[in-house]
């Protein structure tokens, strides 16, 4: 799989971006950190926006910049889709010269995504013959999305695109962010410091600080590591994982998933059987017995687990990092250890008391 | 316009000649310019900037002054020349264009300064080159800029009268321009026709204002 490798050493008066990203080109790639670690210039590095002195970035087999050659493409010659936190949109032209205006100024050889596929995506066709300053800010965005889209492009670097809406908007525009993903497989650099957002749309992440990239990994797994828990905001997630729909059992109200060979029961979703939801589970809604319960119980999540590492948080409560096909990490008492005798290689069951889907996230 | 005579009439002409040429050479040599003022980070921009208005607070006499001498047989336009541009059209052009800069320069440059970097990049990242991206989207989020610049470089040339007189003189046909003209006629006493063409300057300035208004006014630029 192609990669996309850039290293970064830019100062500026009060702050100094030194970075090395290794990713993988596929899939949603979230820079996160909080506000002032340096996330927007480091896409705009990647972008070619601002030109570290010293910088290399190759983006799968292509070179877009190395300066010990003098070399630094300018933005209009990377095939990038671009999204800045505000929509940037063209004032003196309606939205669909907006949409084309990038579109244009490609050669038609390279024009794999249609208008009507963009359209269709981000649910602009109603929009079309409006002028700008008629649009929500919602709506803004999704047409200045679209007008990246339409060029096109090979990467698509998002800057915080939601980060001006308020959180019905948001919502609303997350989805599509997913979509375009998923449909157009384009692979997306996605800044942002709303955890919710990364929880929801990212397969990976570069957690940023104070310039530096502090871990780079995948979301589920850097998010239960013990290590960077308790970073960012992250600290109560227990897991994050993808299921596919096995069943709905109406009469009860719930819906089946399966990953891994194991199941999970969610309140009832009007998901499609066979499609793969993202749940997220809380550390503190999970709990830990060591044999399956030989009398009945009303629990309905009962997972198979294998103890991977513990790691005391306080002095009441250790974090208990499981091993169920995926990494999950359990929030427990002290005393609950020491009761059970928990180490690592034990294998244990887990009861989940509640399960997230994305959706629920952001409410 | 039965008072105006012949030689009112080229007047009008070398105005209206003189006023074009001014605006023309402006918006050429001054977009860059104010382009430049508008984004640099340089230590010059504040000198720069106060030569280029230098003309609003000058009296028109001096800077006639030294733009004669500059341009005389000895002067260093006049050497690059070869020959005196004093008491040229040429000369006018020239001696307009520094006359009238600021009155160009100042509009685009706070228009360029509002529209800002943002839609550039915006331009940038959808495959548009320096040139597309300036000539699709700056021009027109700067169109407000541009039309005040034109109207106010044309109109200020037009009644240009202390820099046209040192450099110019007043030769019929040549560098006689509408201003000069009726200091001409109020010197003959022919204060008829000095109405005439005074009038005329007035209802054309007003008529040329009130078309930038209603036009600005009926085809409004969001600047989101």
């Amino acid at each position: 799989m192609s990669r996309l490798l850039a290293r970064f050493d830019v100062r500026f008066p009060a702050f100094h971006l030194d970075v090395d990203v290794d990713v993988p080109m596929s899939g949603i790639t979230a820079i996160f950190g909080p506000s002032g670690s340096g996330k927007t210039t480091l896409l705009r590095c990647l972008a070619g926006l601002e030109r570290a002195p010293h910088g290399i970035m190759q983006f799968g087999d292509d070179v877009w910049q190395d300066e010990k050659n003098d070399l630094c493409l300018p933005l209009f010659k990377r095939p990038v889709g671009y999204v800045f936190q505000e929509p940037r949109l063209f004032p003196h032209y309606n939205v669909r010269a907006n949409l084309l205006y990038g579109y244009k100024r490609i050669p038609s050889e390279e024009r794999r995504i249609t208008i009507e596929q963009v359209v269709d995506i981000l649910g602009i066709g109603h929009l079309l013959e409006r002028r700008i300053h008629k649009l929500s800010g919602g709506e803004q965005q999704r047409v200045a999305i679209g007008r990246a889209l339409l060029t096109s492009p090979k990467l698509l670097l998002l800057d915080e695109p939601l980060a001006s809406l308020d959180i019905q908007r948001k919502q609303e525009l997350l989805p599509f962010i997913r979509r375009l993903h998923e449909e157009l497989r384009i692979p997306v650099m996605y800044v942002s410091h709303a955890i919710a957002e990364i929880l929801q749309l990212a397969d990976r992440v570069v957690l940023l600080k104070e310039g530096k990239v502090i871990a780079s990994g995948a979301l589920n797994e850097l998010f239960t590591s013990l290590q960077f828990r308790g970073h960012f905001g992250a600290h109560r997630i227990g897991a994050i994982l993808e299921a596919r729909v096995a069943a709905h059992e109406a009469q009860y109200g719930l819906t089946q998933l399966e990953f891994n060979g194991q199941q999970l029961f969610v309140p009832l979703q009007s998901v499609t059987v066979g499609q793969v939801v993202r749940v997220h589970i809380l550390s503190s809604d999970v709990s830990l017995v060591l044999e399956k319960a030989i009398a009945p119980t009303s629990v309905l999540n009962i997972l198979e687990a294998t103890i991977v590492e513990i790691r005391e948080m306080d002095q009441a409560s250790v974090d208990v990092l499981l091993d169920i096909g995926v990494p999950l990490v359990a929030s427990i008492t002290r005393k609950s250890l020491v009761t059970l005798g928990l180490k690592p290689g034990q294998r244990v069951f887990a009861h989940i008391k509640t399960v997230a889907l994305n959706e629920e996230l952001m409410a | 316009m039965g008072v105006l005579t012949d030689l009112d009439l080229s007047a009008l002409w070398v105005s209206v000649r003189l006023a074009t040429m001014t605006v023309i050479v402006l918006l050429i040599v001054g977009t860059p310019l104010a382009w430049w003022l508008a984004h640099t980070r340089s230590r010059l921009r504040p000198i720069i900037e106060s030569t280029v208005a230098l003309p609003i607070v000058l009296p028109p006499t001096v800077l006639g002054f030294y733009i004669l001498v500059a341009l005389g047989p000895y002067g260093p336009l006049g050497r690059l020349a070869d020959l005196s541009l004093a008491f040229t059209f040429t000369g006018l052009v020239i001696a307009s264009v520094f006359y009238s800069m600021p009155f160009v320069i100042q509009p685009l440059q706070s228009a360029f300064e509002a529209a800002g970097k943002a839609p550039l990049e915006a331009a940038w990242s959808l495959r548009a080159s320096k040139w597309d991206a300036f000539l699709t989207v700056i021009s027109p989020i700067a169109l407000r800029g541009y039309i005040s610049a034109i109207v106010l470089g044309f109109a200020h040339t037009m009644g240009e009268f202390g820099v046209v007189l040192m450099v110019g003189g007043s030769i019929p046909g040549q560098t006689r321009v509408l201003s000069t003209t009726i200091f001409e006629h109020v010197e003959a006493m022919e204060y008829a026709q000095a109405h005439a063409i005074s009038a005329f300057m007035l209802v054309f300035s007003f008529l040329v204002l009130l078309a930038v208004y209603i036009t600005n006014r009926r085809f409004p630029i969001h600047v989101s």
